[in-house]
Parts: structure tokens; sequence; C-alpha cells
């Protein structure tokens, strides 16, 4: 008993928290927003669905005919289904570290910026030419003209905190 | 060197991780962008509805303090007909000379393009236009508007495409940005400025010379189309009090003689902000725009009598810019009231996604019409689209219902650096609207996202957190009244809820309560650490906290009454008409502070004690300051 009030209140409480992040990116107060959004409103409530998995949410919020736009009515219960499993949990600091550690097979401490284009745009999701752009930006020391991984994350986990 | 499946898969997974990693540090970015946009819209709207409020204050105010002034009733009454649009360039223009010291533009009349590109020249390097100018330029251009229709019928073609700019509100840059980019004012490049050129951004008289001067040079192709700031009331803060009472004096009238809107090619309308499912176009080409004077100016019951049975000598009152409580012996200084409504529908309007028409809870003007209304109201005019302004849009312009209601707005940073950029629109009858973006920067290049992003959320954090420490005492009572353990803290949710109905903001409160509050690592929420490192300046150090707290927090408010009282704008006031104001002032709003700590205020205020306090000195003397920074500037946010 005690257990299915508690996840009542947690319920409740997940059902705010998507609603504040849903009504954000609902411009016109219609409790819709655009299907292009998705992707962000899943991120920005801390989870990190890969491509892939982003295309098949989407595909499970959307009407049986896509307008191109998602209804609240839709999105909440599979949004509040994934933060109860805690599904699409964060890439911890570690893992990321060691990622890019695997892509610099000479230990060097840093990949040049051809390798980083190299690598996130033809691996994996690849980007597209804004993503890499954008981050190429912040990565980027001009000097070397390369990323030095390391001090690369440590500076983007103190920006989210 | 062989590579192998294995270690192929590795580095596939590897880079898997990255961008899955940075596509989710990129959302976060870009929600965190969202949020502080919400700040400072839910902030902006929130401050126009208090000002809104103020029309029933002033109301309330005619009734009670008219008697004050009753020996300059009477005068009033008798010079009445003599002052009545017998304005003559006497009164402004010649009044004040242009001395040869003078090293600005000197324009010559009657204007020409040269005074257009003088001027351009001139305030690029920043310098200022004499008074004489402003006032000749301004007191000009009422005369021309006066002569034009409510609504301006415009044909586009292919060598005549027509630009249709929105909101300003002051930022030359962008203003400067357009013309670079669009080309001057001139028979073949015709332009529309959708309203809202003043108020917020520090260049408004700059605008409003260069767009007065355009018009008055080519007037059959600049079409000024009047916004819900272009209203003298709402421009009644310090900012034009620095410029004179005679320029709030043309300005009034000025404003109430800009067109309502304009038709382009019979099948577009362009207004400021929108329409209401009672809009009536055929009704508003007729009204007599020039009684709109400001939206705090609502018409009074009596006007309605006086129309039906004119052997009433009822006397309706009304404010005008220099604060002289003016009677009014004859109706035709009022609009009825269902027309006044008309035409702030048109000014104060915002599109939404649902059906149906409801009041614009939002500004406290106006109303929120939906895809039905549009429709209805287009096809009833057999009309195809409306473009209007009102609203900032990140990406200076938005689509909405279905196509048929385009929202253009064209000051870019509008917020803060980074904030949105600024849009204008071409129409050529035939082919579809095109629209140009752009976004001011200071910076030679764009910095990266995230510092963009970083500078808008703090920017928009802090004055959240001004509004937070404005309303501390009610704040407090309310998380008291949750935390019936009185262990200091509340739950996430109940800290969220008081939040929301105290400061009557509608905010994702969960999502920004990191920037707000400290959070135990139970997720509750140390309700108090919301005040701190903020504080509200105290002017004098006997004021007691509570006083202080609601002076700073209706500080705009009392800006405006001060400055209408003011009655020869001279920037004092008697410390008898500040007790009597004060008394109508708290009573109105239901403000509980004792008289004697406004009376003990007061004489503390009269610095000179002469009787006066300088009420522009006193204001400024509330102001916030953020622990971590430099004391800010006194009486100014980040709004303008």
């Amino acid at each position: 008993m005690i257990h299915k009030d508690k996840e009542r209140i947690i319920v409740a409480e997940f059902h705010k928290k998507i609603k504040e992040a849903f009504e954000v990116f609902d411009h016109e107060s219609n409790n819709t927003v655009d299907v292009r959004e998705i992707g962000t409103i899943i991120r920005s409530l801390g989870c990190c669905p890969t491509e892939g998995e982003l295309h098949d949410l989407i595909a499970e919020v959307e009407e049986e005919e896509p307008t191109g736009y998602i209804r609240f009515e839709k999105f909440l219960p599979v949004m509040t289904e994934i933060l109860l499993e805690r599904r699409y949990r964060p890439i911890p600091e570690d893992v990321l570290l060691r990622a890019f550690e695997v892509l610099d097979s000479a230990k060097r401490g840093f990949l040049t910026k051809d390798e980083l284009i190299k690598y996130m745009t033809e691996e994996g999701e690849p980007f597209s030419q804004e993503e890499m752009e954008e981050m190429l930006s912040a990565a980027i020391d001009p000097e070397s003209n390369s990323i030095h991984y390391k001090d690369y994350i440590t500076m983007m986990v103190i920006d989210e905190n | 060197v062989p590579c192998s499946s294995s270690s192929l898969a590795v580095s596939l997974k590897a880079a898997l991780i990255i961008q899955n990693w940075y596509r989710g540090y990129k959302a976060r970015l870009k929600a965190r962008q969202h949020y502080a946009l919400t700040i400072f819209q839910s902030i902006e709207y929130a401050d126009e509805q208090g000002q809104m409020q103020l029309s029933t204050f002033f109301s309330f105010m005619f009734e009670n303090y008219a008697h004050v002034h009753k020996e300059e009733l009477e005068l009033r009454k008798q010079s009445l007909e003599s002052e009545q649009d017998m304005r003559d360039r006497h009164d402004y223009v010649d009044l004040i000379d242009v001395p040869d010291s003078y090293n600005g533009p000197r324009l010559q009349f009657p204007l020409t393009c040269t005074d257009i590109d003088l001027l351009l020249e001139a305030f690029k390097e920043q310098q200022i236009l004499h008074a004489h100018y402003v006032l000749e330029v301004l007191f000009e251009t009422k005369k021309v508007l006066k002569q034009m229709p409510n609504f301006t019928h415009v044909q586009t073609s292919p060598s005549k495409e027509l630009t249709i700019c929105g909101d300003l509100h002051g930022k030359l840059d962008d203003l400067f940005m357009i013309f670079y980019k669009n080309g001057l004012p001139s028979e073949n490049n015709p332009y529309v400025f959708n309203g809202d050129f003043v108020d917020r951004g520090k260049n408004s008289i700059e605008i409003l010379m260069i767009l007065c001067v355009s018009f008055l040079v080519y007037p059959n192709d600049l079409h000024l189309n009047r916004g819900n700031h272009e209203d003298f009331m709402m421009n009644l803060s310090s900012y034009f009090q620095l410029h004179g009472k005679r320029i709030l004096q043309i300005l009034e009238e000025l404003y109430a003689w800009l067109p309502i809107g304009t038709i382009v090619d019979n099948e577009i309308l362009v207004i400021h902000g929108g329409i209401s499912e009672t809009t009536d176009l055929n009704l508003l080409h007729h009204v007599e725009r020039n009684k709109m004077k400001s939206v705090l100016i609502p018409p009074t019951e009596t006007n309605r009598d006086y129309d039906t049975d004119s052997k009433h000598n009822k006397v309706g009152v009304t404010f005008n810019a220099h604060g002289r409580i003016k009677t009014n012996g004859s109706p035709i200084e009022h609009l009825p009231k269902h027309e006044w409504e008309q035409i702030i529908d048109i000014l104060w309007s915002d599109p939404r996604g649902k059906n149906g028409c409801f009041p614009n809870t939002g500004r406290g003007g106006g109303c929120y019409f939906g895809p039905d209304v549009t429709s209805k109201i287009l096809n009833k005019y057999q009309l195809k689209m409306l473009i209007r302004s009102h609203e900032c849009k990140p990406e200076g312009y938005e689509i909405c219902h279905d196509g048929k209601v385009v929202t253009i707005f064209s000051a870019s940073n509008y917020y803060e650096e980074g904030s949105n950029r600024g849009a204008y629109i071409k129409l050529c009858s035939g082919t579809a609207p095109r629209f140009f973006q752009y976004q001011v920067t200071k910076a030679t290049c764009f910095q990266p996202l995230r510092q963009r992003v970083y500078t808008m959320e703090s920017s928009a954090i802090k004055i959240l957190k001004e509004r937070v420490i404005s309303r501390k005492s009610d704040l407090t009572r309310a998380f008291q009244l949750q935390d019936h353990r009185k262990s200091g803290k509340l739950s996430l949710s109940q800290w969220a809820f008081c939040m929301e109905n105290i400061l009557g903001l509608n905010l994702p409160w969960r999502s920004l309560s990191s920037n707000l509050v400290n959070i135990d690592k139970n997720g509750n929420v140390e309700y108090m650490s919301s005040f701190q490192n903020i504080h509200i300046e105290k002017p004098v150090q006997e004021a007691h906290s509570t006083l202080v707290e609601t002076l700073y927090r209706y500080r705009s408010d009392l800006e405006i009454i001060f400055n209408a009282i003011d009655t020869d704008h001279s920037g004092l006031i008697s410390v008898e008409e500040f007790r009597a104001m004060w008394k109508l002032f708290s009573a109105h709003y239901n403000v509980l502070i004792d008289d004697s700590q406004v009376n003990k205020l007061a004489n503390l205020m009269d610095l000179n004690k002469d009787g006066s306090i300088d009420f522009n000195e006193f204001l400024k003397a509330f102001y916030v300051v953020h622990r971590y920074e430099d004391l800010m500037k006194p009486g100014v946010t980040n709004l303008g």
C-alpha cells in the first residue's frame, strides 16, 4: 500500500515536470509541439536516447496519420514510463572520457580537428554539418587545431551544473 | 595494419557515445535558451498587465483626487475652447532656438532625402538632434498624419515590392541593419513599420526621427502603423521626461493620429497586435482614431449617456501630457466604449492555437484569437492574410493559423544579446512573401552557442530574482504556511506552487529550481535560499523593510503616477500630494502599510525640508543589489 502511494506521488511529480518541459515548446499554447522539438524536450528531462531510439519514440507518440505535431496527451504516458524505468540514462563522465581515449589510439591526450570530423561525420550516427560546426566552435583549440578532450569534458561538465 | 572487426566495432561505439552525449548536451542548451526566453516574455507581459491595471487606478484616483485641484479645474474649463486643437507652431517649435554653437545635424524644411541621409549619418556618429528640430519634425509629421485615413491602402508590383518591418522598440542598430540590407525608403522602395517603434531600447527618439523624416519626404511610400507602445501614458517614464514636456505633448497627439493599419493589394491586413471575433473593419475605417489617446484612459460610462442626451452637462475627466486634470465640456474628446475596445483589440491581441476568442490574460488587454477567428474575419472581408507584430519570436518571424497569420518582429537581441533574430518581409502581389532575417551583434563573430545561452540565462535569472525579492514578504508567508513542521524546507512541488501563485508567473519552476534555490540531497528545497545573494537597497536606514519592498515592487507604477500628478513637470511633488496619492494607492492596491510609516518616509525624503520631494530621485533610491555583482544602475532592469 505504501509503495503504491509513493509511486503515485512520484508519478504526479513526473507529470508536472514533463508538462513544464513540454509547455516551454508549446508556442501556440494548444498542447502540441512540433515533432522536431521532441528530441530536445526528452533530452532536457535528463534522458539520452540515441537518434535511433529517438526515432522509435517519435513513432510511438505520433498520430496514426503524422501531422508534424505531437500532442501532450500521447507524449505524457510514454515519457512518464521512460522516467519511471530510468531509461536512456545520461553518459557518465568516465565513459565519455574512455570513448575519446579509444578514438585516440596513439594516446596523445588529444584528437586533431580532422580526426574528430572524420569520426563524428562518418561513424556511429553521423553529425550533420551544423552539428559538426557547433561542436568544433567550442571544442577546438585554435592554436593547435585539436581537441584536448579531457579539458573539454571538464568544461562541459561544469557548464551543465 | 589489420583492422580487426572488434576494434572497428569499439570505435563505432565510441563515436556513438560521443555523438549521443553531445546531442544531449546541445538539446539541454537549447532548452535552457527557451527557458530564458520564457522568463523574459512572462515578465514583460506581466509588467504590461501591471501597467494596464493602472488605468483602473487612475479612474479611482480621479473620483477621489479631483477636488484637490478644484480651482485649476475651473480655470481649465474656461480656457478649454482656446486650447483645443489650437496648438500652434508658436507653442512648440518657435519657443526653442538652435544656437550657433550647435554641431549636430541641421534639417531644412521642406525635408528632402538629403535630410534622411544627414540624419542617418549623424545618428551613426551618435550625435544628438537638437530639440528644435525634434519638435519641428514631430509637429510637421502630426500635421500630415492628420490627413491620412485610418487604413492606408497600398498596391505592390514586381518593380515596387513592399517591405514590412515589425517592432523596433528603440533599437537603432536594427533599423540601420534593415536599411543596409534592404535599402533606404524611396518611391520604389516602400516600407510599412508596424508599430512599437519606441520604448525599451535606448534610441526611441532617434528611430522616431528617422521614421518621421522619411515619412515627411515620402508620405505615400513610408507607412506607419500604431502599436500599443505608441501611447503617451506608456511612455510616461523618466526616459521621455528627459526630453521635456513639449515633446510629450506633441507625442500625445502624434501617436493618436497614427493610422490603425495598412491593407496591401486588397488582400493582406497589416496591423500591430491582432483581431478579435468582433473586429469590425468597416467601423474601424470610420472611427475618429485620434480620440484613442491611451490604453490607460478608458472611456467612462458617462460618455455613452452623453451621446444620447446632450442636455446633461456631464463632465468627463482626463489626463493629458502635462498631467493636468482636464475637464471635457464636450463629448468629442472620447471614443464610445465599443470603438475604444475595437482599437484595443487591434493593438493588443495575440494569436493562439486554441479555437475561440479569450481575454488576453497575459497582457491584460485585447484577446487571444484562434484559427477559427482568423478564418472568420479574413473571409468576412475577403482577405487572405494577417501580418502582425507585437510578439518577440526567436527567428524574427513566425507563421501560424495554417499560414494565414504571420508575426514579424524586427528588434533582434530584444531581451538580451543572442535572444532572438530580427526579420522583415517583402511582399509582391502574385508571389509568396519572402522573409529576411538578421541579428545585430557587438562581437565581430558569433560566440559559441554555450556562451550565448549562458549570457541569456544569467540575464533572465537575474531579473527573475529581482521579482522574487520584491515579493519576499508574501513569499515567506506562503512558504511558512506550507511548512507545517517548521523545518525550513518544502518539497519541490510545494515550493513551485508558492512561487507560481505569489508571483503570478507561469514558468517551468521545477526546471529552473537549481538556478533559484538550494536543494538538499533528498530533493527538498531550502525555501529561504530563494532570497540569498540579493537584497533591496534602502534609501534611508530608518525605512522599514516591508515598506521598502512594497515601494520597490510598485516602482514603475509609481513612476507613472508621479509623473502624471506632476502638473508642472518640475520633477517635484509636494509632501502633501505624496501623502494623498499614497493613501489612494494603498487603498486601491490593498497595500497594508501603516500611514505613519509612509509619512515618516515622505518627511525623510524631503531632503531640503521645503515640503517637496524629488520623486525621480526618490524612486531611483530603491534598487536591487546582486551580491556578487557590481551595483546595478538604479531603476534599470535588463528589459530596458
